[in-house]
């Protein structure tokens, strides 16, 4: 009798699994679902302001689906230059920031045991402050009376303040800076367990300093390194504060199309397949993040 | 006069082809500790060599050394006459087999092997061709596309030695190479590391902290104690004829009686020990300072016979009785308690099935030859 109770009835394991299963659910695929539902439906005047999908009229249920969102994304070139502005300004940021942070996690790996806390925190210290003011104090030092101007005027080294703000490169400069910490911390995670006695084995096998960095540290950080680049490569390909702040009106990422299409046309439907396509465009990086995390896993068992 | 230059000059004629690995007053400091303290040594070509010692005698320091890791303070490190301790470790034609390996985990067997040689711009096809040889060596040819994660322990053990071989270089470092094997497949790695080794005819040196290993595998051995080497010689040597009483506790087991030196003819000397029964006579004289009368007499446990019979002789025996008994199989070893309170131990080969022994409490004699013992410097 009670082996069959024990059987039926629900198990401790089965608990402890459901309850992220259940946080999953309610904070990501329910919300997928409305904006998935949102995308497929036609833009109204009403609270809110898109028509129901559903209908229940006359004793009849209706379902109206309507691709033409998706089909007014295709037609529209504003929006492919706005994915393609945000996949290569993602794409260059992760670049820079892995050519930057790379070597400083590294030397924070090399640094004696009890700096290594004092470092790693200083990488994280300013992420502890909100993005958006951060972000206001670059405006600061980068606007053409600002910081970086005036310093440079007095230093002699320009004549006429730099166009720095509302471009590109502050873009650059301002996302760069904000996601560098989440570059440093995987990779730092990555190479504090590597071995040191492989790099001895490399240069006693006759290879210098920097090929035993290249052949043996490299490599072996491979999915430090992927790690690293995903967490900035995401997030940025949806990044808004940094481009609306900074940007210029020529710097097009898809945040901010989507936050245009939300606030200030109100057209719900056409921002919904905006976001779903966006999703669409990250899942391939999210896939090869874990089919990579899951191989890196399966080495260490 | 004449004759004397004569003999030197014979000594030089025959040391000179064998040195070749010199190790000239070198020594190591690390903030204050002195690590290696003023060690000189010479390998001959073609020889197996210990440096055998506990943690912190420095051995490990010292075979970082050879290969380049660490800088010595003082002192040079020739290699088959050229001067290497300026050159660092991936310009030395040394070679190192690593304790724990340090197989390169991203890369397969055969790339492992073939690192070292493409680091010498070698072509594909002779590196294909050495690395076939080398995995032919060690036996480990079907395995050459495996990853290190996918190989037992005595089979890392091999590629990490075919990695080792593979620059066929001069000189062939192993440090703790069985340290981590279990102790079964150690006995065996043994023997066929020490085949494979000859066979390519490299000149080796290891460093162990396993005086088994050492006495199975090299065919000299430095035994090291705080940075300074305490004796070199063969397993033999080293075993019956240690130079100090730290070597002969720290090489195998041994019974130590102090004594005043009675009588030191040149055919026989006599040790008034007062935790025997009777003095100790041994057949030969110890050529010691006349002032000097303590000694030291060391017996190892194998030579002591135990027996309940009073022993037939004048010199060499005491009584006492079998205070505990440990049975290991193939020997049981006798801690016998003198009447004085001293224990002594004895081995006691079970060479028979089932034989009577003596138990514990039983009354007995422990007895030994003249020339069982040593004479050690106090």
């Amino acid at each position: 009798m009670s082996k069959l109770t024990s059987r039926l009835l629900p198990t401790g394991r089965f608990w402890v699994i459901s309850a992220p299963y259940l946080w999953l659910f309610l904070f990501f695929l329910l919300p997928f679902a409305i904006v998935l539902k949102i995308s497929f439906s036609e833009a109204a005047i009403a609270i809110p302001p898109y028509q129901p999908l559903l209908e229940y009229a006359e004793q009849s249920l209706s379902i109206a689906i309507n691709l033409g969102n998706y089909i007014f994304l295709s037609e529209d070139s504003l929006y492919y230059a706005a994915y393609l502005g945000s996949l290569k300004i993602a794409l260059f940021s992760t670049l820079i920031c892995l050519a930057l942070g790379y070597p400083m996690a590294y030397a924070i790996t090399r640094a004696p045991r009890d700096k290594q806390l004092i470092y790693l925190l200083l990488i994280m210290m300013p992420t502890w402050t909100a993005i958006l003011i951060r972000v206001y104090a670059w405006m600061g030092i980068l606007s053409t009376n600002g910081l970086l101007n005036s310093t440079l005027m007095w230093a002699g080294l320009i004549d006429s303040p730099l166009q720095i703000l509302n471009t590109d490169t502050a873009v650059y400069i301002g996302v760069v800076y904000a996601y560098l910490p989440f570059m440093i911390l995987p990779l730092y995670a990555n190479l504090i367990k590597h071995d040191d006695t492989l790099l001895e084995a490399a240069m006693d096998l006759g290879a210098g300093k920097i090929k035993a960095f290249w052949k043996i540290t490299v490599p072996l950080s491979r999915s430090g390194i992927i790690a690293g680049s995903m967490l900035v490569f995401i997030p940025v390909v949806g990044e808004f504060v940094v481009p609306e702040l900074l940007g210029g009106p020529e710097t097009l990422m898809i945040g901010r199309v989507l936050w245009q299409e939300f606030f200030n046309n109100r057209d719900w439907p056409v921002a919904s397949a905006l976001a779903i396509v966006m999703l669409a465009l990250l899942l391939i990086p999210i896939i090869l993040f874990h089919y990579n995390q899951s191989r890196a896993m399966e080495r260490n068992a | 006069m004449v004759g004397a230059a004569g003999a030197m000059k014979q000594a030089m004629a025959k040391a000179k082809p064998d040195e070749f690995v010199k190790i000239e007053r070198i020594s190591k400091r690390f903030d204050d500790a002195l690590a290696v303290d003023d060690v000189s040594l010479t390998v001959n070509r073609g020889e197996i060599f210990a440096l055998l010692g506990g943690s912190g005698s420095g051995k490990s320091t010292l075979l970082r050394m050879l290969a380049g890791f660490e800088r010595p303070s003082e002192g040079r490190v020739l290699l088959d006459g050229q001067d290497l301790t300026d050159l660092p470790p991936h310009q030395r034609p040394i070679n190192m087999m690593f304790q724990s390996y340090a197989l390169f985990p991203h890369m397969t067997v055969e790339q492992n092997i073939a690192f070292g040689l493409k680091q010498d711009r070698m072509s594909k096809a002779e590196i294909k061709d050495r690395v076939a040889e080398m995995l032919k060596l060690v036996r480990m040819s079907e395995y050459a596309r495996r990853k290190p994660h996918q190989l037992s322990g005595g089979q890392r053990q091999r590629v990490a030695l075919a990695r080792s071989l593979a620059k066929s270089p001069k000189l062939l470092l192993l440090d703790e190479p069985m340290g981590a094997l279990d102790k079964k497949l150690r006995s065996q790695m043994q023997l066929e590391l020490v085949e494979i080794i000859e066979r390519v005819g490299v000149t080796c040196i290891m460093v162990t902290h396993d005086q088994e290993e050492a006495m199975t595998m090299a065919q000299r051995i430095a035994i090291m104690h705080q940075g300074w080497i305490a004796q070199v010689g063969t397993p033999m040597d080293i075993y019956e004829s240690p130079a100090s009483r730290h070597v002969a506790e720290f090489v195998g087991s041994v019974n130590i009686f102090e004594g005043e030196l009675t009588v030191d003819m040149e055919d026989h000397a006599i040790i008034e020990c007062p935790k025997l029964d009777r003095p100790i006579y041994i057949g030969h004289g110890i050529s010691t300072r006349a002032e000097d009368r303590h000694t030291i007499f060391a017996l190892r446990p194998e030579k002591v016979w135990v027996s309940p019979d009073k022993p037939d002789q004048e010199y060499n025996w005491a009584h006492g009785e079998v205070h505990d008994i440990a049975y290991l199989g193939g020997h049981s070893v006798y801690y016998i308690k003198l009447d004085s309170g001293l224990i002594v131990q004895a081995f006691f080969a079970n060479s028979e099935r089932r034989m009577p022994r003596m138990t514990w409490d039983d009354k007995v004699y422990i007895s030994w030859e003249n020339d069982s013992g040593v004479v050690l410097p106090s």
